[in-house]
């Protein structure tokens, strides 16, 4: 199989990266070596799309965020991503942290942010917007620009508009050596050689092994942990924005946010580890995130907890995102390290990767004519009106069939899932694409029925239906 | 279909519990019922057990859940109720409309005169729990387990070990023995087992499958699919003894760590709901707070006996038939019962003083007592006072006021039930 360019990982940066390359004529691979697009740390994060004063001044990281946020609005439109911009506040718990908010707000300014997208409000002003503030919380930085956005959701919309537009998704196609040949990167996958004239690393924790395949030792990703709780939609509205506390010496703190489906997240904690393809939780995650938690909102409890996650951070020595044409090959291009604010900035990680891309290619890049920057949107039953589902029903009975009662998810959407462009073939994948699984009761309703679907539409014996394919069974033979 | 049905009784969920209610109603003169159940059958939970135990108290004889289940099925189609499955209902109003949609008529919209509701309960998911490790595929909830096994057919483990000993995780060790699997342990974290004595000795010590009080699991190994647990013992605070960790290799976690009464739709409509049953607040008759609206089975409480069930859905039944014959017709006049020492709960929370019928209490121990009695009382004066070899938090209790007793209580008197020594 040839291609021009081979994009290696298909999470946030790899899934948007491929959607910009699709307005091209070039042939793009997608190579994933999971069981679907977004199954590593585009899936587990906090989903917040930062303002953009956090980041160190001229650093990527710094430019790449305020421009990034910027993009996400039209992006997330575009591709029928739920985004809300609900603004985020900083909060301090002193007089000295108030004097860190002053030196953010400073930051911000530097880095590019609108004066008046950012604010410090004293304690009354902060207990307005969040009445369920502790008491011990005297002010905060209000910043309107930030906002959340679910991050799997916009990974499966990107990598679905770069499929529609001719890019190619491989699954289950890890990349195991590479080697370069005749002017052709020669790729041993899972499934295969692939050739590719182009390519471009964006392997997450994974990304400085991939540099090393080709002798790019310049990369070094230490995974760290985070973990996080997310709670029942009966506790929505615990919070408005997302609630940051003040940095201290002693950390970051957790962060209590709504996520755009009316859950509240609370996490993620920080932890070093070794293993990079486990983000499996500690003992006691739970009651650390809490603990912190309740230093911003005292009233926010682990009874509320309907599920508990981890997610990896790609954090390089350097701190920064490194984005570029490698030194052992410039037409390589590294998009690693891209730690947090990852999410926030990969409308314009995306953007600058295809810069790069433009200033190596031999040739010009010609742009398609029938290029669509969309994708179909989903059903989502949940969010109609009655009058809206009537019709929906009338035109097509599996819209009248619900499969999920907790997140009211029908059989119609858990259909069009797996029949999308870069549709699910797992349990998780459903799950991601249509909160079928997600709500209070986890799939233990809903989770058989799931398969049964699947297996249907898969035309696959239903014990070969995976949680998130490798080896996650979930069935075994048939009983006696 | 687009025009709103007019029905004098919706029953929503047509488990043992809808069903009862539904003929029992009709028994009573009720008109046009319709039993709306998002199943493709009538039988509710009953459909996946099927092993025996059931209609003991109410049949005299031992069904298995699906047999019980066609008794009252039978019953429903012999009569002239509606029935409609694979029908969900999404949401009610103050008004008693009731939406619901399914693949035959799309969207459905009823105008009831009264509401039943139900909707039985759902299993706790790992969520609640704190248990560290991956998400690897493996952990489900002994509920779901049931429904491979007994309903698709398919196996969803071959070493196992099951978290909580309520009945649904006992039944669950049996059930994976008998299919070849290998059951290694049950842990309880409690120093007692949740579940029926019969179920203990049936279901765990005649296949030897210990069972591990005081111990639970912290955490789950593997990354695709689970290779192994953590176990620890607690203490009396429920906190994890340092030291006493253990590996136990299995490639199944079973959660059976409770039932959560599924009261999505009464939520909706704002009705007063008690915080220890997770079930609506209800009257003798089980009338919850909003008139015209009724509640029984285990969206009201979690029964471990399905002949409790029916009962308590016949006494709804029989309350709905009442409203609906005459809406505006309340005399009532109400003293609250309250669970005192050693009772967690007490169903019904209050009851009318002026009712011409007896009136069962059904209440719940909050732990195990041994040699001690139950004592009914309304301030000094003590009602009823019963003695029992044992009380245990798995079964449920209950304490009959009769007329007599009825009188003596005057409106708003606080009805105590405590266990005491004896
Ligand atoms: C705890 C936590 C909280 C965060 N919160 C935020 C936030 O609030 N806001 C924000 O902006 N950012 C946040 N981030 C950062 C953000 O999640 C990341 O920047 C972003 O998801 C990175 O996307 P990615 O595509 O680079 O990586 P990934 O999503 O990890 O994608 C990389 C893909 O490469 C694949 N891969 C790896 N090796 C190979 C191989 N050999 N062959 C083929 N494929 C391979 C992997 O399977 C994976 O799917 C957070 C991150 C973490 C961990
Ligand atoms: C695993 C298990 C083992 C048991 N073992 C025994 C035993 O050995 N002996 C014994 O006597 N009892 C046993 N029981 C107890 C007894 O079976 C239950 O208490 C009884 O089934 C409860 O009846 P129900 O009608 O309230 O609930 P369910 O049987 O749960 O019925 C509720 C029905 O409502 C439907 N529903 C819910 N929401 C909606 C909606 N929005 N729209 C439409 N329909 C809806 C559901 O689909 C379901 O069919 C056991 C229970 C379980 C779970």
């Amino acid at each position: 199989m040839f291609y021009d360019v081979a994009i290696i990982g298909a999470g946030v940066i790899g899934s948007l990266t491929a959607r910009n390359l699709s307005q091209y004529n070039l042939k793009v691979a997608l190579i994933e070596k999971g069981n679907d697009v977004a199954c590593a740390t585009s899936k587990a994060n906090s989903g917040i799309v930062h303002a953009g004063f956090d980041a160190k001044p001229g650093t990527l990281k710094a430019r790449l965020n305020v421009d990034g946020t910027k993009k996400m609005a039209d992006v997330c439109k575009t591709l029928f991503v739920p985004f809300k911009e609900i603004g985020s506040l900083v909060v301090a718990f002193s007089d000295y942290e108030v004097e860190t908010l002053r030196e953010l707000y400073q930051r911000g300014i530097t880095n590019g942010l609108d004066a008046d997208s950012m604010e410090i409000l004293d304690r009354q002003a902060l207990v307005k917007l969040e009445p369920n503030i502790s008491p011990d919380a005297v002010g905060a930085l209000l910043s309107k620009t930030a906002g959340i956005v679910c991050p799997y959701e916009l990974t499966v919309a990107a990598a679905e508009c770069a499929a529609t537009n001719g890019v190619e998704f491989l699954r289950n196609c890890g990349v195991n050596s590479i080697k370069f040949e005749n002017d052709m990167f020669i790729l041993s996958t899972e499934q295969g050689e692939i050739s590719a004239k182009y390519i471009i690393n964006a392997a997450g924790v994974h990304s400085d092994d991939i540099a090393k395949m080709i002798g790019d030792n310049s990369i070094n990703i230490t995974p760290r942990l985070g973990e996080y709780a997310l709670l029942d939609k009966s506790v929505g509205n615990v919070v408005n924005h997302v609630i940051f506390q003040c940095p201290t010496e002693m950390g970051k703190g957790v962060l209590i946010a709504p996520t755009v489906d009316g859950n509240v997240i609370v996490g993620p904690t920080t932890v070093e580890v070794d293993n990079k393809d486990s983000a499996a939780i500690a003992q006691d995650a739970l009651s650390n995130v809490f603990k912190s938690a309740n230093k911003s909102v005292p009233s926010i409890s682990m009874r509320n907890t309907i599920t508990s996650f981890g997610g990896l951070r790609a954090h390089d020595v350097t701190s920064d995102f490194i984005i570029g044409s490698s030194n052992a090959n410039k037409k390589f291009i590294n998009v690693a390290g891209i730690a947090s604010p990852g999410l926030a900035s990969s409308p314009a990680i995306a953007d600058y990767v295809l810069e790069i891309l433009k200033s190596i290619y031999d040739g010009e890049l010609e742009k398609k004519s029938d290029y669509n920057p969309s994708r179909t949107e989903p059903v989502k039953f949940r969010e109609m009106s009655d009058e809206q589902r009537r019709e929906l029903i009338a035109k097509n009975k599996a819209y009248g069939r619900i499969i999920c009662r907790c997140e009211t998810v029908t059989e119609g959407e858990i259909i069009d899932a797996i029949n999308s462009p870069v549709g699910a073939r797992d349990v998780d994948g459903v799950k991601r694409r249509t909160r079928a699984g997600m709500g209070r009761c986890q799939s233990g309703f809903c989770g058989s029925k799931v398969m049964e679907i699947l297996s249907r539409e898969l035309n696959v014996p239903i014990n070969e239906i995976t949680k998130f394919g490798g080896k996650s069974d979930i069935l075994y033979e048939r009983t006696k | 279909m687009n025009s709103t049905l007019k029905y004098d009784l919706v029953v929503i969920g047509g488990g043992p519990a809808g069903m009862a209610a539904a003929l029992e109603a009709k028994k009573n003169g009720v008109g046009k019922i319709i039993i709306l159940e998002r199943a493709e059958t009538l039988g509710g939970i009953l459909e996946q057990c099927i092993h025996t135990g059931f209609g003991l108290h109410y049949f005299g004889e031992e069904l298995s859940g699906p047999e019980y289940a066609h008794k009252f099925i039978e019953l429903v189609e012999q009569s002239d109720i509606d029935v409609k499955t694979d029908t969900m209902v999404i949401s009610i109003s103050k008004e008693r409309m009731v939406t619901a949609v399914n693949n035959q008529d799309g969207f459905i919209q009823i105008d009831a005169t009264a509401v039943i509701l139900a909707m039985g309960c759902r299993e706790r998911a790992r969520g609640a729990l704190d248990i560290a490790g991956s998400r690897a595929s493996g952990v489900m909830t002994a509920g779901a387990a049931q429904k491979f096994v007994n309903i698709d057919g398919y196996m969803p483990g071959k070493k196992i070990v099951i978290l909580g000993s309520g009945d649904i995780g006992l039944i669950m060790a049996r059930r994976m023995t008998l299919e070849g699997a290998q059951v290694k342990m049950v842990c309880e974290l409690m120093p007692y087992s949740g579940g029926l004595t019969r179920n203990i000795v049936q279901c765990l010590d005649d296949f030897d499958i210990p069972l591990k009080l005081s111990c639970t699991v912290i955490e789950v190994h593997g990354t695709e699919r689970v290779e192994g647990i953590t176990i620890a013992q607690v203490d009396e605070n429920r906190n994890v003894i340092d030291g006493t960790q253990e590996f136990v290799e299995c490639d199944t976690l079973l959660l059976s760590v409770g039932l959560i009464p599924e009261n999505e739709l009464s939520k909706q409509i704002d009705i007063d709901m008690d915080p220890i049953t997770s079930g609506p607040v209800v009257n003798e008759m089980r009338q919850t707070s909003l008139p015209g609206v009724f509640a029984c089975g285990n969206v009201l409480q979690v029964h471990d006996l399905v002949d409790y069930v029916t009962t308590e859905s016949q006494i709804a039944g029989l309350g709905a038939a009442k409203y609906i014959s005459n809406p505006n017709n309340d005399d009532s006049r109400y003293a609250f019962t309250k669970g005192g020492d050693g009772v967690r709960y007490i169903v019904p929370q209050k009851v009318n003083i002026n009712s011409k019928e007896e009136i069962k209490l059904y209440f719940r121990v909050a732990d195990v007592y041994l040699k001690s009695k139950f004592v009914v009382s309304v301030g000094d004066e003590v009602l009823i006072e019963k003695r029992k070899q044992k009380f245990a938090p798995g079964e449920m209790e209950n304490a009959t006021l009769t007329l007599e007793m009825l009188e003596k209580i005057k409106e708003n008197d606080e009805i105590v039930i405590s266990i005491k020594e004896r």
